[in-house]
């Protein structure tokens, strides 16, 4: 068996001149929370088409759970739960008659278990009370949900998920990362695709970055994010506590207003993922730059009035926008 | 299996689909429209008016199938578009095409469950058009021994079992069609699109039919035997034309069932 749930060599997929997809190398770990970020128009839902059998890859290959896609298709997809590109449902039809239709239409789903499966679904989504209600009558919130239930039809090893809180309130974006995380505990593989990193950034375990069709960046999350960070001093004497930044040997010393900058490196911050001097707690710093509270000190004993210090560790948004340079714009 | 339990899924979608029940309530509003007509005027006379017309004041059971007669070359082609047409880009439309597919449902399995719909949606037309026939001409005429056009006369059960031939051949008839729509509906994902280019095609074929030069063509168009069940209607029955038709919608329904089969299977599904 492999140990990959989805593994992509040189996949390519190409509309006419437009090339979509561009020679990408997916290898996503089994049991791993896979986040596939890219600014709108980068690939990511084409991708996830090609890997679901959807579209023909025009050169490359696909394994999806260690077999060959869309020759074993058969065989997989029963195994692999999905959302693609936002729910699509019968609106005259009430959203469980929607998921027994769709179970009804995967042969290897037991019909004797389809309507405990459909209700199981339902409830793990929240959306008992309106099981019987019409999807014309749900908002989208719901119909994602919905969406969700319908990836959870029977058991899966695999979920592909394509931007799965998108129209949900802050609560359901809540409730389905816990969900995430547990299925991820059972371990189900997750691959889920977003451009709202804050998302991925709470629940995934490896990250890959799209530009422009090309996978620019694919790693464990903790790699992507790199070390170090920055320290931030709110001062009304900026030039003063400048020089006290250089003296201690910081890097990138910058004044913007009352806000002095300077970069730190690993060594320099606590663990705590952003940390405020007040709760900061540090071993010693070992070689490199100095620990923050040191900083503080410093600047105190040059007589800099420090109204307030942070640190802040580059966000994954950070790394985002230095792999794919174009922000949130829609790339073509 | 191949999956009775999709196409069970198929049929209960199918048809508790509001629009479809509207559709077949306007099949059924046919016969009550012939049925009050006749009614209320004079008696028809013979070769006035639809065929069978003046039979329907001798036994109101023919009600259904003079109002056959009257839908063949519209109703039923605009009903069956609807459906037909709707089959494939209906889904693609929704965009529920894609949770098929991943369910798995099999793009071979899906066309051939979505033909088998549109199939049963032919017989049920004809079915509700024969039947909403036979109980609003039971109600409003006398029900009693009918003379067919051998001119023997046949009891009113044997008038009921003919009754339900020629809703089998219309369904028959109307196969070829179903294979056409659901082609198109492979094309696009516009099922309005579809309906309609799906209901020209029958119109069209009906026309080309009229025209005396094309007559080589003639025996080749779907529609060609769409009114020749007048032989069910002999004593005894002549099956002929009955074949002759099931043989030329064969031929289409698989043409055009290739043809659907050739493009979904190879077809990036986009929507």
């Amino acid at each position: 068996m492999s140990d990959l749930a989805i593994s992509t060599t040189r996949l390519t997929k190409r509309y006419h001149r437009q090339v979509a997809v561009d020679a990408i190398d997916l290898a996503v770990p089994r049991g791993s929370v896979y986040g596939f970020l890219g600014p709108n128009g980068s690939g990511k839902t084409t991708t996830i088409r090609v890997l679901l059998g959807l579209a023909a890859a025009t050169s490359g290959t696909v394994e999806l759970l260690g077999e060959p896609m869309p020759k074993a298709l058969r065989r997989v997809l029963p195994r692999v739960g999905a959302l693609v590109e936002g729910p699509a449902f019968y609106p005259f039809l009430s959203g469980a008659d929607n998921l027994t239709r769709l179970d009804a239409a995967d042969r290897d789903a037991p019909g004797r278990t389809r309507r405990q499966r459909v209700h199981t679904a339902l409830e793990t989504v929240g959306l008992t009370a309106a099981a019987g209600k019409k999807v014309r009558a749900y908002s989208l919130g719901m119909k994602q949900r919905l969406g969700i239930a319908a990836a959870l039809l029977g058991p899966r090893d695999l979920l592909v998920l394509d931007e799965p809180t998108n129209g949900l309130d802050p609560q359901g974006t809540r409730e389905v990362r816990h969900l995430v995380r547990s299925l991820a505990a059972d371990g189900t593989t997750v691959f889920v695709s977003s451009h709202l990193l804050a998302e991925v950034d709470q629940i995934c375990t490896h990250v890959g970055v799209m530009s422009n069709g090309s996978l620019v960046a694919q790693a464990p999350l903790a790699e992507l994010e790199g070390d170090g960070g920055v320290v931030h001093v709110l001062t009304p004497d900026p030039a003063l506590a400048a020089a006290t930044l250089r003296r201690l040997g910081l890097a990138g010393v910058t004044i913007e207003g009352q806000d002095v900058t300077a970069t730190l490196d690993q060594a320099g911050i606590p663990t705590t993922d952003t940390a405020t001097t007040d709760t900061a707690t540090t071993e010693a710093a070992g070689p490199g730059s100095p620990a923050v509270e040191d900083v503080v000190e410093a600047l105190v004993a040059d007589g800099v009035r420090v109204r307030g210090v942070q640190v802040r560790r580059p966000s994954l948004e950070d790394r985002f926008v230095a792999l794919t340079g174009e922000g949130f714009e829609v790339a073509r | 299996m191949l999956g009775s339990s999709l196409f069970a899924s198929e049929l209960r979608t199918l048809f508790r689909r509001r629009r479809t029940q509207a559709v077949l309530a306007v099949l059924a509003g046919v016969p009550v429209l012939i049925a009050v007509a006749v009614r209320l005027t004079e008696s028809p006379h013979p070769g006035e008016g639809p065929p069978f017309l003046d039979r329907v004041t001798q036994n109101g059971l023919f009600v259904g199938v003079t109002a056959l007669i009257v839908c063949v070359p519209l109703f039923l082609p605009l009903a069956i578009g609807v459906v037909a047409g709707d089959t494939i880009a209906g889904e693609a439309n929704l965009g529920t095409l894609r949770y098929l597919l991943v369910a798995p449902a099999g793009r071979s399995r899906l066309l051939l469950v979505k033909y088998g719909g549109a199939a049963a949606f032919c017989l049920a037309a004809a079915l509700v058009v024969v039947a909403a026939g036979a109980a609003i001409g039971a109600a409003l005429f006398p029900v009693g021994p009918v003379t067919l056009l051998s001119g023997d006369t046949i009891s009113v059960g044997a008038s009921a079992v003919r009754a339900l031939l020629v809703a089998a051949y219309v369904t028959v008839s109307l196969l070829g069609l179903s294979a056409v729509g659901l082609f198109i509906s492979t094309l696009t994902e516009i099922p309005v699109g579809a309906m309609a280019a799906t209901v020209i095609l029958a119109i069209t074929s009906q026309i080309l039919d009229t025209i005396p030069q094309l007559d080589r063509l003639h025996p080749w168009l779907f529609t060609h035997y769409w009114l020749s069940f007048a032989d069910l209607l002999r004593d005894p029955i002549a099956w002929t034309s009955f074949v002759d038709n099931a043989r030329l919608q064969l031929g289409w329904a698989a043409l055009f069932g290739a043809l659907a089969w050739a493009k979904l299977t190879t077809r990036d599904v986009l929507s």
